[in-house]
Order: structure tokens, then sequence, then C-alpha cells
């Protein structure tokens, strides 16, 4: 009872229009839904490459790419990525096993060479990687020919 | 009164009192209880670290044990708080070093944690035990390396879901040979890439433990490691396996399956990274034993995952990808008659098409054939309001409903109706219900049938939904038990937010980013209510930088005894009388 005193309250206060509808609402509560239209409908383009991620108020938001939706974990996001899994062999002298690494998993070289320390337990790998000249060892690769490259000089995309 | 009893024997009764609401009722009988059972109380809970500070904690229980904390809100689990936001350990660890010797377990949530607290917990309680780390961001392997090093008898560790940097190092090893007390150690979230020497002292670490019922193993443990380590701990009731993926060879095969069926007292199993179908039948023999199966971390397809869940007789928890589809859950409905708890997560969930069978039709089967369903949480792409009416009718037991339909505002597919009826019914039917997230398109009816019925209701989940203020009106004013309630992109504004003040103070929390609160509101609100903390988050710069009516980016608003934080970063604005005074 008392409830609905305070709903009839209430409902005489507010607009209850559709969004969008001016009416005697002020310039400014009006100005408010505009942007909040803009931020959540905008229709953007389908592409799921766009990188717009933080940026709430900016006109070209993809549906897709609404910050935190669906509410799927992080934690659980970085394992659905994991269609971009690029398995590579890594040997090192004189250890019995080589070993696989995801190069899908790893953001650019020192994250890589990190790795590679992590895998066979040995140090010098950054090192080698950041100055080749100072250093007794190098990283090399054998690419698709079957030559020997030099660690580095490839991009990492 | 001259009537009570010694002091020893009330403090022996409390002893058997273990639930924090009786604990807290005890308090509340007359002065020498509350006295007699701050002292006695060993075991704490804080849904927010600060909602208390550490010295009124200490002040209140001199002689805790184990404590538990909450930091970040939930929404910080989907990006939506800012890095640096706040939920530090640290000032908590300094202070209980020092005030709590003999403290025994810690369990934190979403908070930040340093290699300096860690450190300092292995140093500074002589007898420490349990150590649960969930969501939790900010430490490395050096951190964990003091704990294992120093902790003479770990029982628990535990790192769920936790983001640790991985820095090489081989951890493990420093736990010492001696070190034999391990019950539980939860390691899935670590990295993907480990050294031979790391995966051996795994299994010397596991091979020492006889106690050990929980083992969750991170990616980088290889499969045809699993065996080895399964024969040393065959006492594993819960068993989290690393990547479950190898060249396919029958001795690797029949060497795991005889490990599986060596382990008679496996409850629990997940993992399953990169799972390929063909190795699933190892697990076979102990499916019939298996009350939980967490598949949410494999791509099995629909058919193989048929197979193995009706082995699964027995079944009270599945979380699964919807690669389940209708089909695989109107079998599991027929299967698994002890279900409780269906978790299905969107293995797409970016796709504009769905890449899936998966419906309210397998929602509807599961609800029709699983009598003890009552949580809930699914992904789909679309659902009717006729679906949610069967579904409420058929599960009036529901206590936790989350639907999340992908793409917001999504209506009835059949009528393009909004979906305010069908919630309606659940929250109508299911009487019980004390978690609830909604979906789809929604109006302010459905917020009135919440309002009116959802009386047991904790926490509320609301995105792109609604129309106007008398939505969170409904809510505030209508729902007696609600203590979380977290909104975002909704056109919920000041009004409905300052004519239910009081009730803030009811709740642990509330939550509100995108929507149309305006800084003058929070500065009202954050004046009028002292014993509110209101933050105004905002990346944007500072709000008094924009006319007072604009809306704020996001809203945290929370009680607290504790006043107004001092470890805000820039973009967090605290609404008090000393900010009113400043900015006007």
């Amino acid at each position: 009872m008392s409830t609905r005193g305070v709903e009839a309250e209430i409902i005489t206060e507010l607009r209850l229009g559709l969004p969008g509808n001016s009416s005697s609402g002020e310039k400014n509560e009006k100005k408010k839904k505009r942007v909040f239209d803009e931020m959540v409908n905008d229709e953007g383009n389908s592409s799921c490459s766009g990188n717009e991620r933080k940026n709430e108020n900016t006109e070209k938001m993809n549906k897709a790419q609404v910050v935190g939706w669906p509410p799927v974990c992080s934690y659980r996001k970085k394992l659905i990525q994991r269609d971009n899994t690029m398995y590579v062999k890594i040997s090192m002298d004189g250890a019995p096993f080589l070993r696989k690494i995801d190069l899908g998993n790893h953001k650019g070289y020192p994250e890589l060479a990190l790795a590679f320390e992590k895998l066979f337990d040995c140090h010098g790998i950054r090192e080698a990687l950041k100055d080749a000249d100072n250093s007794e060892y190098i990283p090399i690769y054998e690419d698709k020919d079957g030559d020997w490259m030099l660690v580095g000089d490839v991009p990492w995309e | 009164m001259a009537y009570s009893f010694p002091v020893e024997v009330l403090e022996h009764i409390f002893s058997f009192i273990d639930s924090d609401n009786d604990r807290n009722a005890v308090s509340l009988v007359c002065k020498s209880w509350y006295e007699i059972e701050r002292w006695c109380r060993r075991k704490i809970f804080i849904g927010n670290c600060y909602a208390v500070t550490p010295r009124i904690m200490i002040r209140r229980f001199p002689e805790l044990r184990s404590v538990s904390l909450k930091g970040k809100p939930h929404f910080a689990d989907f990006n939506l708080v800012p890095e640096g936001w706040g939920g530090y350990v640290d000032p908590w660890v300094l202070a209980m070093g020092r005030a709590y010797p003999f403290l025994e377990e810690l369990r934190l949530k979403r908070m930040v944690v340093s290699d300096e607290a860690l450190e300092m917990v292995s140093k500074s309680f002589k007898n420490f035990k349990v150590l649960v780390l969930s969501s939790c961001e900010g430490f490395t392997t050096d951190g964990l390396a003091s704990i294992a090093a120093n902790c003479r008898n770990l029982r628990e560790l535990d790192l769920r879901e936790s983001d640790v940097e991985d820095l090489g190092g081989n951890w493990l090893s420093c736990f010492p040979e001696s070190c034999t007390s391990l019950v539980s150690l939860n390691i899935s979230c670590l990295g993907s890439d480990w050294s031979l020497q790391s995966l051996s002292a795994l299994e010397r670490l596991v091979g020492r433990s006889p106690n050990l019922r929980r083992l969750r193993l991170n990616r980088a443990v290889p499969l045809d490691k699993l065996a080895n380590l399964l024969r040393r701990a065959p006492q594993l009731v819960e068993l989290g396996t690393g990547t479950f993926s190898s060249e396919l060879r029958p001795d690797v095969f029949s060497n795991l399956s005889g490990a599986f069926s060596g382990c008679k007292e496996l409850k629990a199993l997940s993992g399953f990274w990169d799972a390929v179908p063909s190795h699933l039948p190892a697990v076979y023999t102990i499916c019939s034993g298996l009350t939980s199966l967490n598949l949410s971390d494999a791509n099995i397809q629909s058919s193989d995952l048929v197979k193995l869940i009706s082995e699964c007789q027995n079944l009270q928890r599945l979380w699964v990808f919807d690669y389940i589809e209708d089909s695989g859950l109107e079998a599991l409905a027929e299967s698994c008659k002890n279900l409780q708890e269906l978790r299905v997560f969107p293995s797409d969930p970016y796709a504009m098409e769905p890449n899936v069978t998966l419906t309210e039709q397998g929602l509807v089967a599961v609800s029709e054939g699983c009598p003890k369903l009552e949580s809930v949480l699914y992904f789909c792409r679309q659902f009717t309001n006729n679906a949610l009416f069967t579904i409420a009718k058929n599960r009036p037991n529901l206590t936790r409903f989350r639907l999340c339909i992908i793409e917001p505002r999504t209506p009835d597919y059949i009528t393009l109706e909004p979906l305010d009826a069908g919630f309606g019914a659940i929250v109508q039917n299911c009487k019980e219900l004390r978690r609830l997230s909604l979906s789809g398109l929604l109006t302010d009816r459905v917020f009135e049938h919440i309002g009116t019925h959802a009386k047991k209701l904790e926490m509320l989940s609301i995105a792109f939904a609604g129309d106007s203020d008398l939505g969170l009106y409904h809510v505030l004013s209508g729902c007696k038990s609600l203590r979380k309630l977290e909104i975002r992109d909704c056109p919920f504004g000041d009004k409905a937010l300052l004519a239910n003040a009081a009730k803030l103070e009811t709740m642990r929390s509330l939550w509100m980013s995108s929507c149309l609160v305006s800084f003058e509101a929070c500065k009202l609100l954050g004046q009028k209510m002292p014993r509110l903390n209101v933050e105004v988050i905002d990346e944007r710069g500072p709000p008094d930088s924009r006319p007072e009516s604009y809306p704020v980016e996001k809203l945290y608003i929370y009680r607290s005894v504790a006043g107004p934080r001092l470890d805000m970063p820039a973009f967090v604005w605290t609404m008090d009388e000393e900010l009113a005074l400043r900015l006007s």
C-alpha cells in the first residue's frame, strides 16, 4: 500500500517514454540517453579484427567487442583462443629429448627466449638474443627451405 | 546476568559453533557473550576487504587462525574493473604477521598479492597450513618458492584461476624433502612450458605426500607423465590432468588406463587440455564413481562427450563447453539422475553465428530429466518465455540460475517479446533462489516480478536491461535478502538510487557501470551516507571536469566501517564530506 504510493510518486517524477522521445525532459537527460545509446546500439562493422576494446565512447564500436561481454572470465578467455596453436620442435645440443612449444602462446622474441630457458633450465639465451656478438651461443632455427637462420631477423608477426 | 555459566564452559560450548551467522548471533546476546565469543573465534570471512581494516579485525578478534578475504568486485572477472583499482593484501599480511603468529589459513579471492607478501606469510606463521589464492594476481613463481621453502606444515596450496608470472626457476624443488604434509595442490593456472627438472620435482613431491587427496595439474604436465603421478598417488580424490594429448601409442594408453583404474577413490576429474577423443576411454574405469566432471578446458565434441558422460551415472556436477549441444544434454538428462549443477560455457562467444546447436531445448531437457538440478550457468544464443516457464515449473528447487543469451537484448525468438514473463516465472516458482543473472530483452516489468517474488535472492546480475529508474527501484525496494547487486549498461539513474539509499547499507555492495547515475547524485549519496563508500571510477579524468549531471563511467558502492580507503589510484574518487567541501 505504501509502496504503491511511492511508486505513484516515482511515476510522476520520471519520464516513462521510449528512449529518444523528447518530452519535458531536460536537455541533459536527453544527452545522457544519446551517449548511452551510442555506447551500446552502434551497428559497427562485423569483422572481429577491430581492437577498440577499451574505449567505450568510440562511434565505431563493434557489437562483438563490447567490453566484458559476454561475461566469460578472462581466465577462460585465454583457453578459448587455443585454436591458434603453432607447435614447433626445439632441440638443444646435448639435451637427450627435443621439446615442443606453442608459438601462439608467446608475444615476442624475448618471451620466447625466456620459454627456451625454462624448458631447458639454462641461462644465456635471452642475452644471446639481445647481443649476438658478445655471447658464446646464438639461437638459430631451420626454416622451410632447410636453411639455418638467426632468430630475430624476421618480425614476430 | 548472575546465573551464567563460567567462562570456560561457555567457551567450550561456543567451540561447537562454526557458522559465521551463528557466531555473529551469539555475540549479540549480551556483553559478556560478546567478549567470550570474540576471544574464541578462530575463523573469519570478510567479503569485502575495504569494509573493515586489519586493525579493526585484530582489535576485535585477537586469536584468529583462519582468515578469508575478498577484494575486487565480481565484474573484475570480465575486465570491467581497471588495472590498479585496489584489493592489495600486503597491509593485511603485514598486520596479521604481527598479531597472529599462529595463523594457519589464508584464503584470498580477487586480490593483488605481491611476492613480498607471500614471503612474509611463509616466514611469519610457524604453523601455516592452507593458502588459497583464487583469481588473484601480482605474484610470481618466486613468491611460490618462498611458500614452498618455508611452510613446514603446508597442507593446501591452491592457486585456482590466478594470474601467476612464471619466472622459471623450478620453484617446486623448493619444497624440502622433509615436506610430506600436502593434502591439496592446485597449480592448474600455471604456464604450459616446464623443464624436465620441474616435472621430476613434481613427481618426487607427489611421491612423498601420502595424504595428497586433491591434485590439479597444469597444461605443462604431459600425458605420459600422468600415469607415473597417478601410480604414486592412488589415494587421490580429485584430479586435474595436464595436457591430454600425445601421439597415440598403445603402450601409453594401456599404462594410463591401468593407472586410472588404480585410483579407486577418485570423485572429481578436470583438466583434459587438448584432449584427443581416442584417449578418453582411459578414464572409463573410474567414471562410475565420479561426482564431478569439469570438461570446460577441453575441445571435445558432442558424440565423444556423450560417450564419456554416459559412463558417469553418479555425476552431480558437470562443467562443459557448448559442444555438448542439445542432443548431448538430452543424453545427460537420461544418464545422470543425480545431477545438481550444470555449467555450459561458450566455445566461440564472439562468433556472430552459432557454431553449435545449443539452444533452450538442451536446458529444458535437463530440467525435466534431473530432479535434483539446483544450480545452472548456461550460455546460448536463443531462448523463449515458454522454455523459462517449463524450466521454472520443472525445477522449483533451483537456487542459482544464470542465463546468458550471448547477444544483448535478444527477445523471445518465436514471439519476439521480452523475456520478462519467463524470468518472472523463475522467481515466482523458485522460492529458494539465491542467485540470478538475467539476459535477453527485458523491460522494467521483469524487475517488478523480481522485487515482488525474489525474497531470498542474495545476488543479482543485470546487463542491457530495463527502461527506467523504476526497474532499479523495484529491485532495491523489494528484494529483502539482496547482498550483492551488479549492473551494467542499464538506463538506471539517480532517482531510484537516492530513494533507496538506506537499502545500500544492508547490502555488501552495488556495482553500476555504463548506467545513468550522475556525479551530482554520487556526491549527494556520499555526503548523506557516511557508512557507505561511494567510489566513482572514471578513466576519462576527474568527474568535476564535466558537468555534474553527466553520468559517471563506473560506480562502486559498499558499506564500510573503515571509512574511505587511502590506496586509491588516480581514476577513483570516494564521495564523502571532505570531497564535497573541496569541490564546492
